[in-house]
């Protein structure tokens, strides 16, 4: 009884948010090449560098200690080099594509992610002109450790309240991958304030294009998150996943 | 796994719908239009800076993105098939004595 409410709950949600958006040609993901202007790309990369000097040093920590997490690891790294792979269409008539980080920053703490996150954006911005070098300071932050810590954070606080396991890890996923736009877009309003309404106008404009063009796709990570996790927990692949014996 | 299942067909409806419901549009996420976003707001920005290396065309660009992709999915796919094989042969391991 108490699921079909939830369920119907969330189908009205669900409904609601598909009547409030209309179509309109939006554009999402990271920052472009020479799209910052350079004082907020220096800002941006300096405010990441102490975050990835530390994050390196947690991983190479991590895998000292635990060699057996190698594997992991590398599933951690694959599952967002797949997730931002795959440009998805929204209902707003355009398309983004999703992160990836909520399920490495679950199992690993958010440092291990803000290096993979990096790495990921880095060579989206070489070889694939997505993203840039220029502004991959600014990407890295929304990216690689805005989404670690909203992931870890939400799932903590889930659990914590009693909230079952998969339902935090879907919510952990999800909200990371929303948190990710919605700091692109506020660097972006930042960078671009309206000349009438100022950065917070602007970053009405900017979450208004970004953020409501995540939301289904923000679901939809979160659904294949539990998935992997779902796999990994039915084969014991580490005692990592004995969390879920409290869910 | 049944779970597993339902919640596939889930993701992939997620997809889908959009599909419909925003049919006649293109579904765009392109530099272009965020161009535009940015050159509404201040426009006499200019972006100093070039991409080092741009595909040439967007089949080259399509390969490399596949090609992301496929490697990811390869390295899940190893990695939880190992898992799978291991805990397999734990179970008949396990059963045995």
């Amino acid at each position: 009884m108490k699921r079909a409410v939830r369920w119907s709950g969330m189908a009205a949600l669900f409904v609601f948010y598909f009547l409030l958006t209309n179509e309109n040609e939006a554009y999402a993901m990271h920052i472009m090449e020479g799209f910052l202007p350079v004082k907020w790309a220096l800002f941006w990369w300096l405010l990441f560098l102490p975050f990835f000097v530390f994050g390196l040093r947690r991983l190479v920590h991590t895998l000292k200690q635990h060699p057996e997490h190698k594997l992991l690891m590398a599933l951690a790294g694959a599952f967002t080099f797949v997730l931002s792979a795959l440009k998805i269409p929204s209902v707003t008539g355009s398309s983004s594509h999703p992160t990836g980080i909520g399920f490495g920053s679950v199992l690993f703490g958010p440092w291990v992610m803000v290096v993979i996150g990096t790495v990921v954006l880095l060579f989206q911005a070489l070889l694939l002109a997505h993203g840039g070098v220029t502004t991959l300071g600014a990407n890295a932050m929304s990216m690689a450790i805005v989404g670690p810590f909203v992931a870890y954070g939400v799932y903590h606080l889930c659990r914590k309240g009693a909230v079952s396991n998969r339902a935090a890890l879907f919510l952990a996923a999800c909200l990371s991958d929303l948190a990710t736009y919605v700091m692109t877009s506020l660097q972006l309003a930042l960078a671009f304030p309206s000349p009438d309404g100022g950065v917070i106008a602007s970053f009405l404009k900017f979450a208004g294009i970004f953020a409501i063009t995540q939301v289904p796709l923000a679901v939809t990570e979160g659904i294949i998150t539990v998935i992997v996790w779902n796999w990994l927990a039915s084969y014991q692949a580490s005692p990592l996943f004995k969390k879920e014996k409290g869910a | 796994m049944k779970k597993n299942g339902l919640l596939v067909l889930l993701a992939a409806l997620l997809v889908i719908i959009p599909l419909w419901w925003a049919r006649g549009s293109e579904f765009g996420g392109t530099d272009d239009q965020a161009e535009k976003a940015i050159q509404t707001l201040d426009p006499h920005y200019q972006p100093w800076f070039e991409s080092i290396f741009t595909p040439p065309g967007g089949e080259v660009e399509t390969l490399l993105f596949s090609l992301q992709a496929a490697l990811g999915a390869g390295v899940i796919g190893y990695v939880v098939g190992l898992y799978k094989g291991r805990s397999e042969r734990k179970n008949s391991h396990d059963s045995r004595v």
